[in-house]
């Protein structure tokens, strides 16, 4: 599709490009986040609060729901109450909605649902593209409309918004997730008239006058009989009927409006094709490009590309084939696992056996059709793939019911590719970009392409990879641009130009494997041109030579720091990239730079645009061509992903993936349900911290305060005794325990420094300061490099130890750092506020517990691939973790309880009966330990494994029952663990239903007052005054107090805590709320990197938050109540600041002070007030006599 | 009586000025400065780390942890212009001279002769009478000779006057090893007056954190004693005006300075502490002093006490010191 220079150019995403057509065209929103579909109501939302108009003149109301179930409610309502509405969605979300698809269907009402097409969740989440959401909506009477491009995106919005006005069906405007959504693309802009053309008002008004009003009443909703239910669904197929020939004349009307040209079916390839692909979404693109490159080279092939899904015409597409079509290859990005073929390829089947057997003749010979599946959950899908497909579709028996992008060696159904097949013109410029989310290079990029685009005639894309990891998290961008249009919907396979941001990524990726013969390397490089060759490895520069590349240097970190732009190298490497590609003459490539700087910028304040151009000005200065020298020479190389000793598994699955090559692995390496095993985080040796802690023996008191709030596990304490220490390393540190318990032990507090993110946390808590510098404690930080291999040893010696002080009791902090975190090197953002909590409850309670874990930050830092931070104790024991959904994790855990629960009482049930066989001691043993204890849980496990032992030989069929159930005597803690997304809103009525059931469940809810994993969402417990998405001029609604809805039930254990404020009462509120046999429920302050902070002094502003008396700290506990006690306990002392000394040293907050301090003037009184309210009320709580016991 | 004064060409109906504090916040704020009585407004420092800190903060909320991780691109809508320039300050200038009848003067607090100094312009084009400049610099670095921080001085003054044409009063802290000689140094580079002197807050040690701990603290009436001296000293001796700020909180106070040489008494601690009613009560009270003491005007004792004009030119010098030692040896 070529562009218009007529018309407005935009380089813009497809979410972007969909929710302006959507923000234009509509009344109302009702929306609700989930990736990759959160942006386009994040959009709509901040066009709406600086007023935005639609092309009615009004901005629209754009209201955030507690779940995207409540968005379809709401939606469904402003439907019937005649407004024009639209959402959002995707995945899990769309399958949320369905109840309401088939209603608003049903009642053929008008609109538009924009679908970022994602997976649905199976034996795994997965936040990427493919149709397994949409095509589970397919039979709710929805019309399907899918876009292709980012231009499709935003044409498609609006024809699907014309057709459902027209036609009356409900439309799902559909395009891939990522990397439609997600991809950067220059297109042409449509315009308001556009618009006004394309929406007829009179159907808008009609639709206004069959919605339900008191003034015209009618009724909808009835609830029907036998008699009469079928007809009533039957009476609807004409609109049915009508719809694609709607939809084609106002693809026809779109055409002379912009010249654009769509069919429900689109034809691209040689007439007379006797192979054609038939498929729908972004893969269309690369077919293209593919049929194109391929044809031009005289094959004959020609591709269908499905614009209407449903309602499926085979009238249409069978007029779309060519005559000559011999083998038609039907392609779906989805799995229908048992089904005769997935759905395209069954309605394209259907199409073409219909015409057959109705004696159609105008196919020269029935064609035979071929179906199979692709790029699942984003997998690639590339030219050299649709060329295997066509060249199977030659084959006189080709193979059916095929994948094609993987190697499935176990049912043997994957069709073979030539991986070096390329279509890549030679006339585009391919630039990738290796950076850190930190370094700011995925945002420079995004600012080139746009200059690129918008600037230049040249058409642009780009494209973004992220990482599983948020701390140290790596980014890899592909940008193309060229004089013809880009059809590449895959990520570039050879690439003029290279960029490595990071020194360090030469050592852990294959930076190089991209580029091209005589490409262009740019490298951030503490090295200067002539000495930076010695430190490069071996294979790099072989590749370097081999492949004859330029390589430049710059010291990007020394021009950063010089303009005071701290790790911020963007600006520095993107001038760098405008110099070396030459895209733009160099005084307007410096000149477009600055002007995007100042777009981007701007509002942020002068001083930082200054500090910005400062380093613009100064790259180039640096920028140095590297002579290569014509031999290798370096004597090192790549290290290997893991070390030799690690598990068969983690070094034939957990490496490859660590290592970026998943991609290669067949099917067989994989697990078939989607279980995986514990503790392979150990093995991936990250290396992202500069700096790391190190700890100072002469200063040390031993309170295991760092240990505390450690967010990755990578500080741990010991004691052992003396002789442990023979073979230790020489610089392995120790000193000697202070524990009166524990004489003449030994104590060290050891940091793996590989693992650590060098987020400071533990630095920020220690309270040890050297006196005559106190500045030096006991823990500091220093430069990871230099002690990197000495403390590689000692980590694994001080591993190899066996934990000490099991006599203790572990009821203080200061003997709980002494317990093996069974959560170790996760994910999470460095300073992380939640990890902390969880590594607690794995340290306190993880050889004994299940986790059920709601859907976000939580699930994924705790359970993304590659690797798995849940590990085990020397005895193999560990918590046992799954994630279901997003809405139904207390349910989920509550299932759990009931399994455990019955499966203990069965046991129990045959032990009575094997009595005899068991024997009279080990049976009261078996039934009657108290296991409320630590002691006492070990002493049962050491009677469930002499049951075992008794029972080996018999093999009667009660005895092998007892032996499958016999472990679930040991007690067992089920920890229902979520953030305040699930807790406050989209798991609220579940999560209230639990607590309910006087169940014995625990329930963490990590609170921070935000959807964090999505991107900073405002939920029902973000507070007053505080800015966040859906909420952009600051919440103007209170937090709900979770808590005291709680209390209300009397038996439901319920505390509010503060690790960071008080440490001692975190802990105790753990040991109580696990102790209590009904429900418990802990609400944890987790400060977060969407509060706007620096991470380092997370534990500080929990601090702010108590002394503030934003969250103060009390226990409710049933059981005092029983013993005739108040059960509240306020923990914390009234307020000792002020609200404003807590939330001012805030982004979320201060956000708001600047941008409208009038607003957050009157919402900090009113936040304020709501505080002492709120005090006031605890007080009065825990004042309150306790009723006297009855007698 | 006549209790009217000039302080750098600006006719005040009487000497009590509220200095640079949180006094002027808002226009209610400087609305109720003048009904209390003040004769004209020193506005709340614009500070240029302020602004400079303020637009590094946003960038850094807005850019930290961003596009990263594919789920949370970002984490906050960026929607808004956020007020990080000096629009809020240079938009209250123009609205309370507006609202207000008595002079207005911007306060601009910085260290450096860079962008900050645009403010100063905006600040005249809102209409401000004119500006004082709080130049608070602490030298930390010993290879720094002093004639290099009198020159930052002179050199962010004269980068101001080729700006604004609206007068400019110094503010300077007592810390300089030739007073007399930069004050002339400043009155040559165009300075109308000279604001004596600033009060660092100096930072207290919290013993129990071992942590450096900022702590504000107001000003109590024996602070006046150090500016009421380089007053006294100064006076008469350069082209110039002064005002006496810290430790102006009493009648007496605001006498003292006027007989040393200052042409207003700026007060902020007292009024913070028991309110703006302070103005009148001190108007008040001079008055009645006045009369009792048979004064026509305040402009008639101005300077009546400066070194220039008592009997014992050497009470301002050291021989004043070896005095009061001597007359606390005699307490003691």
């Amino acid at each position: 599709m070529s562009i218009n220079e007529n018309r407005q150019q935009v380089t813009i995403d497809a979410n972007e490009a969909a929710a302006y057509v959507a923000h234009k065209t509509n009344e109302v929103a009702a929306i609700y986040p989930i990736t990759p579909s959160s942006p386009m109501g994040e959009l709509v939302d901040a066009w709406a609060v600086v007023g935005e108009q639609n092309i009615w003149g009004m901005a629209p109301i754009v209201r955030e729901m507690q779940s995207e179930g409540g968005a379809a409610g709401a939606v469904h309502g402003t439907l019937q109450a005649g407004s024009l509405t639209t959402t959002f969605t995707a995945s899990q979300g769309l399958l949320l909605m369905l109840p309401n698809l088939f209603k608003i269907a049903g009642e053929l009402t008008s609109t538009v649902f924009h679908i970022a097409a994602r997976t649905v969740a199976t034996h795994a989440l997965s936040i990427f593209g493919d149709h397994g959401d949409v095509m589970a909506a397919r039979t709710t009477g929805w019309a399907m409309l899918f876009g292709n491009s980012v231009q499709e995106a935003m044409d498609f919005a609006l024809i699907a918004q014309a057709s459902t006005l027209r036609s009356r069906v409900p439309f799902l405007h559909i395009f891939d997730g990522f990397r439609t959504s997600h991809e950067v693309m220059k297109i042409e802009k449509l315009t308001q008239d556009d618009m006004r053309a394309m929406i007829d008002d009179e159907l808008v008004r009609d639709h206004r006058r069959r919605a339900l009003s008191p003034d015209h009443p009618v009724m909808r909703g009835t609830a029907q009989n036998p008699d009469v239910f079928f007809q009533s669904r039957e009476r609807a197929n004409s609109y049915y009927a009508q719809t694609p020939g709607i939809v084609q004349s106002e693809m026809e009307k779109f055409e002379a409006l912009t010249g654009r040209r769509y069919r429900l079916f689109d034809y691209i390839g040689s007439p007379d094709a006797e192979r054609v692909l038939v498929l729908m979404g972004s893969g269309c693109e690369a077919a293209e490009e593919t049929v194109e490159y391929l044809v031009a080279r005289g094959e004959n092939v020609g591709l269908v590309k499905v614009r209407l899904f449903r309602p499926f015409s085979c009238e249409h597409l069978l007029a779309a084939l060519p005559q000559a079509v011999k083998t038609i290859v039907a392609l779906d990005r989805t799995k229908e696992p048992g089904s005769a073929g997935e759905p395209l390829y069954q309605d394209v089947v259907t199409a073409i056996s219909e015409s057959a057997m109705s004696g159609d003749s105008r196919f020269s010979n029935t064609p035979r059709v071929i179906g199979g599946r692709y790029g699942l959950a984003s997998k690639e899908f590339t030219p050299a793939m649709v060329k295997a497909l066509f060249d199977e579709a030659k084959k006189p028996v080709p193979r059916n019911h095929f994948c094609i992008g993987i190697v499935d060696d176990v049912t043997f159904t994957s069709i073979p590719y030539d991986p070096d097949f390329s279509t890549e013109p030679a006339d585009q410029v391919r630039a990738v970009f290796w950076g850190l989310g930190a370094d700011g290079t995925v945002s420079a990029n995004k600012n080139s392409i746009k200059i690129i685009g918008e600037e230049t005639p040249n058409y642009a894309q780009g494209y973004f990879v992220y990482d599983s990891k948020k701390a140290g998290a790596v980014t890899v961008s592909h940008l193309r641009f060229g004089p013809r249009p880009i059809h590449s919907t895959y990520l570039i396979q050879r690439a003029s130009f290279v960029a490595v941001h990071q020194f360090n990524f030469l050592e852990r990726y294959r930076v190089l494997d991209t580029a091209e013969e005589g490409a262009t390397l740019l490298l951030n490089s503490p090295y200067a041109a002539e000495e930076v060759w010695d430190h490069l490895p071996a294979s790099v520069q072989q590749e370097i030579i081999s492949r004859r590349l330029k390589l430049y240097v710059i010291d990007a970190y020394a021009v950063a720091k010089s303009a005071q732009l701290g790790v911020r190298i963007n600006t520095i490497m993107q001038t760098c990239f405008f110099a070396l590609s030459g895209v733009l003459p160099h005084d307007e490539a410096i000149a477009r730079i600055k002007d995007s700087i100042k777009k981007t910028y701007g509002k942020r304040g002068e001083p930082v645009i200054r500090q910005n151009y400062a380093a613009v000005d100064a790259a180039l200065a640096h920028l140095q061509e590297v002579q290569i020298p014509a031999a290798v020479t370096s004597l090192f190389d790549l290290p290997e992903t893991v070390p030799a000793e690690a598990p068969k598994f983690v070094r034939d699955v957990t490496a490859p993936l660590i290592a970026g090559r998943g991609d290669a692995l067949p099917v067989s390496a994989f697990p078939v349900d989607g279980t995986y095993p514990l503790g392979t985080a150990q093995w991936e040796k990250r290396n992202i911290a500069k700096e790391v802690p190190v700890w100072e023996t002469d200063l040390c008191i031993q309170c295991g305060k760092c240990v505390m709030v450690c967010p990755h596990s990578t500080i741990r304490a010991k004691v052992y005794d003396k002789p442990s220490l023979d073979g230790a390393p020489d610089s392995f540190k120790h000193m000697p325990a202070k524990w009166r318990e524990l004489a003449d032990q030994i104590y060290t507090i050891q940091v793996a420094v590989e693992d650590c993110t060098g987020c400071r946390l533990c630095v920020e808590v220690c309270p040890a300061k050297d006196k005559s510098h106190a500045a030096r404690k006991a823990i500091n930080m220093q430069d990871q490099l230099p002690i990197r291999e000495q403390e590689r040893k000692n980590w694994q010696f001080f591993l190899d130890l066996r934990e000490g002080g099991s006599n203790l009791r572990f009821n203080t902090v200061k003997n709980v750092q002494l317990l093996q975190p069974l959560f170790e090197f996760s994910g999470a953002c460095a300073g992380c506020g939640e990890t902390p909590y969880i590594r607690l409850l794995t340290q306190l309670f993880g050889d004994h517990t299940i986790i059920a874990n709601a859907t976000g930050c939580s699930s994924i830092y705790g359970g993304n691939l590659p690797t798995t931070p849940y590990t085990v104790n020397r005895d193999g024991m560990g918590p046992a973790w799954s994630n279901s959904l997003f809405e139904d994790n207390a349910e989920f855990g509550l299932g759990m309880r009931m399994a455990v629960d019955q499966q203990a009482a069965y046991a129990k049930h045959l032990v009575s009966e094997l009595t005899d066989l068991i024997g009279e001691a080990l049976t009261i043993s078996l039934l009657t330990v108290d296991q409320s204890t630590d002691e006492g849980i070990k002493i049962q496990r050491e009677c469930v494994n002499a049951l075992k032992a008794r029972l080996g030989g018999a093999k009667s069929p009660k005895v092998r029952d007892l032996l499958s159930v016999c472990d679930s005597m040991v007690r067992k803690s089920v920890w229902i663990v979520g953030g305040d997304g699930w807790a406050y809103d989209i798991g609220y009525g579940g999560l209230d239903h639990v607590l309910a059931s006087g169940q014995n469940v625990n329930i963490l809810v990590l609170d921070t007052e935000v959807y964090s994993n999505t991107g900073g969402q405002a939920s029902k417990a973000t507070p007053l005054g505080a800015v966040a998405k859906f909420a952009a001029g600051g919440k103007t609604t209170g937090k709900k107090d979770l808590g005291i809805s709680a209390i209300r039930y009397r038996d439901v254990y319920v505390a509010q805590v503060a690790m960071g404020a008080d440490d001692a009462h975190t802990l105790k509120a753990f040991r109580e709320a696990e102790a209590h046999t009904g429900p418990s429920l802990i609400i944890a302050y987790s400060h977060c990197i969407a509060h706007g902070i620096d991470m380092s002094l997370g534990m500080n502003q929990q601090k702010l938050a108590v002394e503030s008396g934003y969250w103060p700290l009390y226990r409710y506990d049933p059981n005092l109540a029983v013993e005739g006690r108040n059960p509240f306990q306020l923990d914390s002392k009234a307020p000792t600041k002020l609200l404003k000394d807590y939330i001012y040293t805030e982004g979320r907050y201060r956000i708001l002070q600047q941008s409208d301090p009038a607003s957050a003037r009157a919402l900090l009184e009113q936040a304020q007030e709501s505080v002492l309210d709120r005090w006031h009320q605890y007080t009065q709580l825990a004042a309150l006599e306790p009723r006297p016991l009855a007698v | 009586m006549d209790l009217s004064t000039e302080y750098m060409g600006l006719k005040l109906k009487n000497p009590i000025v509220p200095s640079a504090s949180p006094l002027s916040r808002g226009l209610d704020a400087i609305r109720k400065l003048e009904d209390a009585g003040a004769a004209a407004v020193v506005m709340y420092s614009l500070f240029e780390e302020q602004i400079t800190l303020d637009s590094f903060y946003i960038a850094y909320y807005l850019t930290h942890g961003t596009e990263s991780y594919a789920e949370s691109l970002n984490y906050f809508p960026d929607v808004y212009s956020y007020d990080i320039g000096p629009d809020e300050y240079v938009n209250l200038i123009r609205r309370a001279k507006e609202a207000v009848d008595i002079p207005i003067i911007g306060s601009l607090n910085g260290v450096s002769a860079g962008g900050w100094t645009d403010y100063a312009c905006l600040i005249e084009e809102a209409g401000a009478d004119a500006i004082e400049l709080n130049v608070y610099y602490i030298p930390t670095n010993p290879d720094m000779p002093s004639s290099e921080v009198e020159a930052m001085y002179i050199d962010t003054l004269r980068s101001i006057k080729r700006l604004v044409s609206i007068p400019i009063a110094m503010k300077l802290s007592p810390y300089f090893s030739s007073t007399s000689y930069i004050a002339r140094r400043l009155a040559q580079a165009g300075a109308s007056a000279l604001v004596l002197f600033n009060r660092f807050y100096q930072p207290d040690l919290d013993l129990e954190r071992l942590e450096v701990a900022p702590r504000l603290v107001l000003s109590e009436s024996d602070e006046l004693r150090l500016p009421l001296r380089w007053v006294a000293i100064l006076y008469g001796r350069l082209p110039i005006d002064f005002a006496i700020t810290s430790g102006v909180h009493t009648y007496q106070d605001a006498l003292k300075a006027m007989m040393a040489g200052a042409k207003i008494a700026m007060m902020a601690s007292e009024l913070l502490k028991n309110g703006l009613g302070r103005i009148e009560e001190i108007l008040a009270e001079m008055t009645r002093w006045m009369e009792e003491h048979e004064y026509d005007s305040v402009k008639q004792m101005i300077g009546s006490l400066s070194q220039k004009h008592v009997a014992e030119p050497a009470a301002f010098e050291r021989a004043n010191y070896m005095r009061t030692l001597g007359s606390y040896r005699t307490a003691v």
